[in-house]
């Protein structure tokens, strides 16, 4: 043989609930889940995108600079967020909204951000969620300074549940390439810090698609490491919180990392800005519809729980609620005042930037009274 | 003769290279297809095809590293880091490796390669995408700094970097890209080290770089109405510098202000301005403004950052304030 020539068998994608919503079993990954922990799983999906849709519709309107939809991704971000517990650290990118609902964070605070009123500006030990990190692969080196943190404070395999904690990094499949994330796995690997590395592999890296990165399915480089990876149906909400929880959970009993690769679709643009027509085809959205991460949750209640109509209004009530809600409150969002920006720069503010605070506001104040 | 935007013009003016020199081959992220995040490589791939118009793996360290190795075999890439922040990401390969390759091969082996970029504020894009950092790069021996701020000088701009046997950066002004511009026919080569006065003056010497260019020239519109009579100098390229132009306008106007968007320590008005005050500081009528962003990383709400930009009115205001003293 040649050793160019092997070609590796197509991976195995970990799923527990098919597109048509069926359950299904997994040998590995169990799940025990009573039908309504999925009607909750369900009303997180569909709030998130229920909130996403009226953040891009809000971006259309001109009440936010930027929107980076997550449309598409919520099964892979609902299912890894309902898998942490309290004390576990979340270090995400710029579209974890997902996430960040389930970390309750108020979906207001994100819009905040794209609105431009705050550069992020949540603290990020409120809620155990990370700034959004905008700049390509840096939030996994984080994650593992933050792990090599808790490791010392520790908090890892200590059979405590409230104690053990673990730290879940996220990255998209063109930041898979940076040198950074590359960096946080053989650190991670060689430390065997507490850190689960979450790939959503949505396919694209704005317009390049995934085969521009890598030749390999992008869990099986974990291998290369030496820490366990797999690939998950990231459309599949039940997958994706089943392979986080077990990941996490060896995570803070001391076992090391692990990289999931939840394999998924970005189903809109990749953000606001973007035109996704340019560069793929629309069949290729067709194909993902029928693979769509929040309706095969409903139709398997419907179909296999018998979920009666109601809760579906129910649900649809709430979600107009919460429109209703981020829309005012995102219009609501006043610009700080201009001399904030000298606040924070440094802890006490230097003699030079003083000065350079006080020119200003005299320069603010020379357009009062001058009709402007 | 055409009129072209900006971005355009950037796209124009590669063509013109590659079509001129086959080695000229363009590599980055989204330049491909998609042409570009900011459509500045729109066409290329279409005109020159796969094996010169190269979508890369996501990581500016892969970019510029393989750009430097390219360039070692003779190949003249042009490198797009889409914005000028990223160069944080791929440092090393640019200060300790591309700007000192020749030095430290005895001048045995050139660096003809171009590292674009999209660089500076204004569009609302907050503290890590909006930063203006020409100033990083002329801080590295060995490196060009050029930053054009019309269509025009985009392409002629572009040929001369192109045709450099250094390394040259090229900041591309974000907030210019849909500006437009008179574009002649025909071959355009530009020379790297030229400032262009935009409005000749005998009051004072205003200079600006890329988007602060049009600022000064609204400025000095004002100022004219007031009597009081502003050269604008457009310093386009930073390493080399044309100190001759710069420093003939500041003896004869006697007065300096530099415009400047990146944060106020270091900006290139500081470098300029300690030049000036060496050489002409008998000639100087009062002491050198410095008019730059306060220093801070920028913010994204429009009234913030219109606010902490250098404007019009501040402008107007620090040059009258000089000049009647
Ligand atoms: C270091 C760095 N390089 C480039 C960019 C520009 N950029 C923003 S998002 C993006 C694509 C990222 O794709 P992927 O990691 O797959 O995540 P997705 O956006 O699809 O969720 C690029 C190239 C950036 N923000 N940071």
């Amino acid at each position: 043989m040649t050793l160019h020539g092997h070609v590796p068998p197509e991976p195995d994608l970990v799923q527990l609930l098919t597109p048509e919503g069926v359950r299904v079993d997994h040998p590995d990954f169990p799940l025990e889940i009573t039908d309504d922990e999925i009607k909750s799983l369900y009303r997180d999906l569909a709030l998130v995108r229920r909130f996403d849709g009226e953040a891009t519709a809000l971006q259309r309107q001109g009440e936010l600079g930027l929107w980076a939809s997550c449309l598409g991704q919520e099964a892979a971000q609902v299912g890894a967020g309902r898998a942490l517990r309290s004390q576990d650290m979340a270090f995400p990118t710029y579209r974890e909204h997902g996430v960040a609902w389930c970390r309750d964070v108020d979906p207001v605070t994100l819009l905040g951000m794209f609105r431009g009123v705050s550069l992020g500006g949540w603290n990020p030990n409120e809620n155990n969620f990370n700034l959004y990190t905008i700049v390509l692969g840096a939030q996994t080196l984080h994650a593992v300074g933050y792990a090599m943190g808790v490791a010392r404070d520790g908090a890892v395999g200590t059979g405590e549940p409230e104690r053990d904690t673990a730290v879940l990094t996220f990255f998209g499949d063109g930041a898979s390439s940076q040198g950074d994330v590359n960096e946080a796995f053989i650190w991670a690997a060689a430390a065997n810090l507490p850190v689960v590395f979450y790939c959503q592999n949505n396919q694209w890296a704005i317009s390049e698609p995934v085969e521009r990165q890598s030749r390999v399915p992008l869990f099986q480089r974990a291998s290369g490491f030496g820490f366990p990876g797999i690939r998950i149906d990231g459309n599949d909400v039940l997958a994706c919180l089943a392979v986080s929880r077990v990941a996490l959970d060896e995570a803070r009993s001391g076992q090391g990392p692990t990289l999931i690769e939840a394999f998924t679709y970005r189903m809109g643009a990749h953000t606001t800005s973007d035109d996704p027509t340019r560069y793929r085809l629309s069949e290729e959205l067709e194909t993902w519809k029928h693979r769509d991460p929040i309706e095969r949750v409903r139709a398997y209640l419907i179909r296999e729980a018998g979920v009666a109509q109601e809760f579906f209004d129910g649900i649809e009530a709430e979600s107009e609620e919460l429109a209703i809600r981020i829309r005012q409150a995102c219009r609501a969002l006043e610009d700080p005042s201009p001399l904030s920006v000298f606040d924070q720069v440094y802890v006490e503010i230097t003699d030079e930037l003083a000065e350079q605070r006080s020119d200003y506001a005299d320069y603010l104040a020379s357009f009062e009274g001058a009709g402007r | 003769m055409a009129q072209l935007s900006y971005r355009e013009a950037v796209s124009r003016g590669i063509a013109q290279e590659m079509a001129r020199d086959e080695r000229v081959m363009l590599i980055g992220e989204d330049i491909g297809g998609a042409g570009g995040v900011f459509k500045t490589t729109a066409g290329l791939f279409e005109q020159f095809g796969r094996t010169r118009v190269v979508d890369t793996p996501i990581s500016e360290q892969a970019i510029l590293g393989a750009a430097m190795g390219a360039a070692m075999t003779g190949l003249r890439p042009i490198a797009e880091i889409m914005f000028s922040d990223f160069f944080a990401v791929c440092w090393d390969i640019v200060v300790n490796e591309i700007a000192k390759m020749r030095y430290m091969t005895n001048g045995q082996v050139k660096m003809p390669l171009v590292i674009k970029s999209g660089n500076g504020g204004s569009l609302r894009m907050g503290a890590q995408h909006s930063q203006s950092i020409e100033n990083w790069a002329m801080a590295v021996p060995g490196l060009k700094v050029v930053t054009p701020s019309t269509p025009l000088d985009v392409v002629g701009l572009m040929a001369a970097a192109v045709r450099s046997d250094d390394p040259v950066l090229f900041f591309e002004h974000k907030g210019l890209y849909a500006s437009k511009g008179e574009v002649p026919d025909g071959e355009i080569v530009d020379e790297l080290g030229k400032a262009a006065i935009r409005r000749p003056g005998k009051d004072a010497t205003v200079l600006a770089l890329g988007l602060m260019v049009g600022r000064a020239l609204g400025a000095a519109e004002e100022l004219a109405r007031e009597g009081i009579d502003v050269e604008v100098i457009d310093v386009r390229s930073l390493v080399p510098l044309d100190t001759q132009t710069l420093l003939t306008s500041i003896s004869r106007t006697g007065r300096l202000f530099t415009v400047e968007e990146n944060p106020r320590l270091l900006g290139w008005g500081a470098e300029i301005a300690s030049i000036a005050a060496d050489e002409c500081f008998w000639d100087l009528d009062m002491p050198i403004r410095r008019i730059t962003t306060p220093h801070i990383p920028l913010p994204s709400a429009d009234s913030l950052e219109d606010a902490v930009l250098p404007s019009v009115d501040r402008i107007v205001q620090d040059v009258r304030k000089g000049v009647s003293l």
